[in-house]
């Protein structure tokens, strides 16, 4: 049972993740490769936080909130004068330097040993220390995500980002910023996934930069593009089938060794078929074709 | 109406000059048609003058605006709105949005009322209001719900005038707004042009259908090879033989 109920807080961690990401991806038509750098930014402060200076559970949150808006500005800022290939290799770039980062800067991360003994959270002086629990507490996160995306997809705010996709220059004779909506998208996207990996931080209570690589974020990538962009329901069907279906190869019995280049094997496999017979995704709005 | 005028306006595409010291003053009511050869430079005078091409030398002025160096959102919130020639709309949203996402200074556009929607349900309420008006005064009231991207030629031409009168701007730059339509469509488009001028909206506009630029022009700018080459009244200008020859044939 607590391995279901593990599957689960995954998939719901996994969707915050997609839905953030698809904001961008999916609305606003920008792909980025940098969804689990920003993830790794809100588990390292919300983990910093938390046990160097005893803050709460939500205060690490807020934490993670404000560094991954102020990073996400790092790679937005710059990006304002790139579009299609060239943003892309901007926010794979970030990706590695984040990553090389957290790897690297000892003093700070303990580099590849991680932060271990990350506390579990405490939320109004309730301990959330049970599975049951942390599947609550996942998918309460992971409908705030939801909640936020769809709002602002429903809104004048999204129109823009939805024109945005197909045609910046028109925008533009329509008094409309386009940068200034690249910048928000980017900041709102990367705050979400922060908050994501706040919760992901202090579910598992031991992180390493391995949790955060280029692989996380395409990972994160592929679920919106294989369940959908731009679709209410895409990024969670994507999270869900990704995280799912690899597990069932566990039950194949097949050694581990095999069962995770198998997996490798499966994501490309899949990516590939959708592109060729759906590039809508499974439940999707738009398609990356254009 | 404040006004519109370019000096000494230079640029060069890889060696090919697409615009050689272009000195204008539009003028400050009307209508006024870009005529020309293909070639001639009359879509980069208006991508100059919009801030979607940067000229490598001269000024565009409005009032008492230097525009050439200006972003593009900036220089349309000044009051300049334009059409393009490959008819961009966004194919993918209905018609009504198209007209909506026009409308300029929207609160719900920014990020904070886009989430707690202070004010912006009411705003959307007039905002679609004001696209339906403007909807009906281009003639497709009933095509509202509609993608953009499935209105015919000749629709897209009309829903881009009305995008371009919902941002409320006073200068209207319009690329070809009655080239490649039907029959049936000119007269439709010249009709919505006058009314236009009618409300005092100045209009710019460039066409290669002379009888169009004939009808409705209060005057007529010739350019050829990146210059102006004649300015003023339609019947003076196009009744020169030798431009209605060498450029017009």
């Amino acid at each position: 049972m607590d391995y279901i109920l593990h599957i689960i807080i995954l998939a719901s961690i996994y969707t915050s993740l997609a839905v953030s990401l698809d904001l961008l991806a999916g609305h606003a038509g920008i792909l980025s490769i940098s969804q689990a750098a920003f993830c790794g930014l809100g588990a390292y402060t919300s983990a910093l936080l938390a046990l160097r200076f005893g803050l709460s559970f939500l205060g690490g949150v807020l934490g993670g909130i404000l560094t991954a808006t102020l990073f996400s500005c790092l790679v937005s800022l710059p990006s304002t004068r790139l579009r299609g290939d060239y943003l892309i290799i901007a926010t794979f770039a970030f990706q590695v330097i984040l990553f090389n980062i957290l790897n690297n800067w000892i003093e700070l991360t303990r580099g590849p040993l991680g932060i271990t003994d990350i506390p579990q959270p405490v939320i109004l002086g309730l301990a959330v220390q049970s599975q049951a629990g942390f599947v609550a507490l996942a998918a309460a996160f992971a409908g705030f995500t939801y909640f936020v995306v769809w709002r602002l997809a429903k809104s004048p705010f999204g129109r823009v980002l939805h024109a945005m996709r197909e045609d910046q220059v028109l925008i533009q004779s329509f008094r409309k910023d386009a940068n200034r909506f690249k910048v928000t998208a980017f900041a709102v996207s990367a705050a979400l996934a922060a908050i994501a990996g706040s919760l992901y931080a202090h579910y598992v209570t031991y992180i390493d930069p391995t949790s955060f690589t280029v692989m996380e974020s395409i990972l994160i990538l592929s679920m919106v593009i294989i369940g959908g962009p731009g679709s209410p329901w895409g990024p969670l069907v994507g999270a869900v089938v990704l995280v799912t279906l690899p597990e069932a190869l566990r039950f194949i019995g097949l050694p581990s060794s095999v069962a995770a280049n198998l997996r490798q094997i499966f994501y490309g496999a899949l990516l590939v078929i959708m592109m060729m017979f759906r590039p809508r995704g499974l439940v999707g709005r738009y398609g990356f074709g254009r | 109406m404040e006004a519109l005028r370019c000096d000494s306006l230079q640029k060069t595409f890889d060696g090919t000059h697409a615009l050689r010291g272009v000195t204008l003053q539009f003028p400050s009511t009307g209508i006024t048609a870009i005529i020309g050869p293909n070639g001639a430079g009359k879509t980069t005078l208006l991508n100059v003058i919009t801030g979607f091409v940067r000229p490598d030398a001269g000024q565009c002025f409005l009032g008492q605006h230097v525009i050439s160096r200006m972003a593009p959102h900036r220089i349309s919130s000044l009051g300049l709105a334009r059409t393009f020639q490959d008819l961009r709309l966004i194919q993918q949203i209905t018609v009504l949005e198209n007209v909506m996402l026009g409308r300029p200074n929207q609160r719900g556009e920014h990020l904070f009322y886009a989430l707690f929607r202070f004010g912006v349900k009411a705003e959307e309420g007039r905002n679609r209001e004001g696209a339906m008006r403007l909807l009906q005064f281009v003639g497709l009231p009933g095509k509202a719900d509609e993608l953009a991207g499935e209105l015919s030629y000749g629709e897209q031409k009309l829903l881009t005038l009305a995008c371009c009168m919902a941002t409320d701007a006073g200068i209207l730059l319009l690329d070809e707004p009655v080239s490649g339509v039907g029959a049936e469509m000119a007269p439709r488009i010249m009709k919505l042009l006058r009314r236009l001028r009618d409300d005092g909206k100045v209009t710019i506009f460039i066409e290669h259908n002379i009888s169009a630029v004939r009808e409705i022009a209060d005057v007529v700018i010739v350019m050829d090879e990146g210059k102006v080459i004649a300015q003023g009244p339609p019947e003076e200008v196009l009744g020169r033989p030798e431009i209605m020859e060498a450029y017009l044939a």
